[in-house]
């Protein structure tokens, strides 16, 4: 188990968003979460690499271990977790610089020592984007299409050599193929990577993981191999959901 | 009842005519309003223009007040103008900034961090005469600083503050957040999400807002007759030390004499801070559009 959660609990403000979730995800598979909108999927994703730090009112309970390492714990710099742990998110954010650039801002704060050249270049290739972008990579980013933004940021997060994709609903606000060439990508990059994706396409869920968590008003309803999940699920609130009549 | 559209009368009185009669009414009503401020700023300007325009010549603008009309200028109206604005924009840009980025990026969100905000806020409406007499109190007198450049700047750049502020902070805000989340995600520190991603993105709302708020300092006159007083002066002010005066107290100065001949001075030194107003104010215009594209 690369990551773990231990009765981990996250409230906003006054609202309870997930509560008492232990889990372990598995080194270099793909673990899907799954579960109606406002579930905590999302919340449960951003306790990975300290991203809920960045909302005032959020509180944490219980830990999350990384390698057995409390990410919350005294002398843990978010920085350096976030690094190791890469985010892709759902809307496409590439920085309004060009394509290079996107890239090699994070080699750069990250003090990268190797030629940064080089390294787009890698980085790129491990998106299956160079072919595409090779080209032109003093343009900005922002003129690429949608699909291609989104490699962007998965090339951009792979570049600074994370141990951990995280991914939150990476493909919702794409096409059908440019979703499938994100799909086939999370497939190439699960050899490497350990990757946690967010969806709420179970299609897409069952399409791409190995293992998938159920989460339903914050609770981690449950977490099992992706096949027995949808084949065979144990809590009837899952079958409830994956057969349509819950959501 | 076949028919989709629905027979007219029935158990409703539409009054359409009357419906439509109020809303051209209304329409009339807000371009009225629209033109009035537009009508008044057009006659304001061809006032001053009639007045002012044949007052410009090169010898206004190189020479100093004198007590002989034809020999009067604006020469250390202008440049004490010129120094106050560019000490100004030095004190209050930085430190303006500074309290945005603190404010919109750093602060907790709560009870002291909303306290201060109102304050800014109501700051923004104090009387400018009300900074006129801090200054004289905290620059002038118990700093040391004397009726110089830099008192004067220093109270008008308290003035300007809290609309450098409040402008800076609404550029910062506009800034999206998955961009400060981008940036994150990618290991950086709080500082390098500033520097590298808001700052930049923010720059152009900050400057576009500073340079109104400088402006604003630049027709500045209540303070200035309690820090400055001078109307006077026949000599170009060298450092921020010098006693000084600008360009709205030389005009202030030339309409309260009783010659009428000094009231054409007054109507070209206008012209002259118009001018400058409208500059900036169209720099600002600029830099917005530009960061638009």
């Amino acid at each position: 188990m690369i990551l773990a959660t231990e009765r981990l609990g996250v409230v906003y403000g006054d609202t309870p968003v997930i509560s008492d979730i232990t889990l372990g995800i598995a080194a270099q598979r793909v673990t899907a979460f799954i579960g109606p909108s406002g579930c905590g999927k999302s919340t449960l994703l951003r306790c990975f690499n300290r991203m809920n730090d960045l909302r005032p009112d959020a509180r944490i309970s219980g830990q999350v271990l990384f390698h057995g390492q409390d990410l919350y714990g005294e002398g843990v710099e978010p920085a350096d977790i976030r690094r190791r742990i890469g985010m892709v998110f759902q809307k496409p954010n590439p920085f309004p610089k060009s394509v290079f650039d996107n890239i090699a801002f994070g080699l750069r704060i990250n003090g990268f020592r190797d030629d940064i050249g080089d390294r787009v270049e890698e980085s790129l290739r491990a998106a299956a984007l160079w072919d595409e972008v090779g080209h032109r990579l003093r343009s900005d980013a922002r003129r690429l299409s949608r699909g291609q933004q989104q490699r962007l940021c998965i090339a951009r997060a792979l570049a600074i050599e994370p141990e951990v994709l995280l991914m939150d609903e990476p493909a919702s606000a794409l096409d059908p193929i440019a979703t499938r060439r994100i799909e086939e990508l999370i497939g190439e990059l699960k050899q490497n990577y350990t990757i946690v994706v967010v969806t709420h396409n179970m299609q897409q869920a069952a399409r791409i993981s190995q293992t998938t968590a159920f989460l339903h008003m914050g609770e981690l309803v449950e977490y099992n191999d992706t096949e027995r999940l949808f084949t065979n699920p144990g809590d009837e609130r899952t079958e409830a959901y994956i057969t349509g009549r819950l959501g | 009842m076949t028919d989709p559209v629905a027979p007219r009368g029935g158990r409703f009185d539409t009054r359409l005519a009357a419906r439509r009669r109020a809303g051209v009414a209304f329409r009339w009503l807000c371009r009225g309003a629209a033109a009035f401020g537009v009508a008044a700023l057009v006659i304001l300007l061809a006032k001053i223009a009639a007045d002012g325009f044949r007052m410009l010549s090169p010898d206004f603008f190189t020479q100093y007040p004198s007590r002989l009309v034809e020999r009067a200028g604006i020469r250390p109206a202008l440049l004490g103008s010129l120094w106050l604005l560019a000490l100004v924009a030095a004190m209050s840009l930085p430190v303006g900034t500074g309290a945005a980025v603190y404010l919109e990026e750093y602060a907790p969100r709560n009870r002291f961090t909303r306290l201060l905000q109102m304050n800014i806020a109501n700051l923004a409406g104090v009387p400018s005469i009300v900074y006129g007499i801090l200054g004289l109190a905290l620059f002038v007198r118990f700093a040391g600083l004397g009726r110089s450049l830099l008192a004067g700047a220093a109270t008008l750049s308290l003035l300007v503050l809290p609309l450098v502020i409040i402008s800076a902070q609404a550029a910062i805000r506009a800034v999206p957040s998955s961009r400060r989340e981008a940036a994150f995600a990618l290991g950086a520190t709080r500082w390098q999400t500033i520097r590298h991603h808001v700052l930049p993105a923010a720059m152009p709302g900050i400057l576009s807002g500073s340079i109104l708020s400088l402006s604003r300092a630049a027709g500045e006159t209540a303070p200035l007759i309690i820090i400055a007083g001078l109307t006077f002066v026949t000599f170009d002010p060298a450092s921020p030390l010098d006693p000084f005066t600008v360009l709205p107290l030389q005009i202030f100065g030339w309409t309260a004499d009783p010659r009428a001949e000094f009231h054409d001075l007054a109507a070209g030194g206008i012209v002259v801070l118009t001018a400058i107003v409208l500059l900036m104010n169209a720099a600002a215009l600029l830099i917005r559009k530009a960061s638009r594209k």
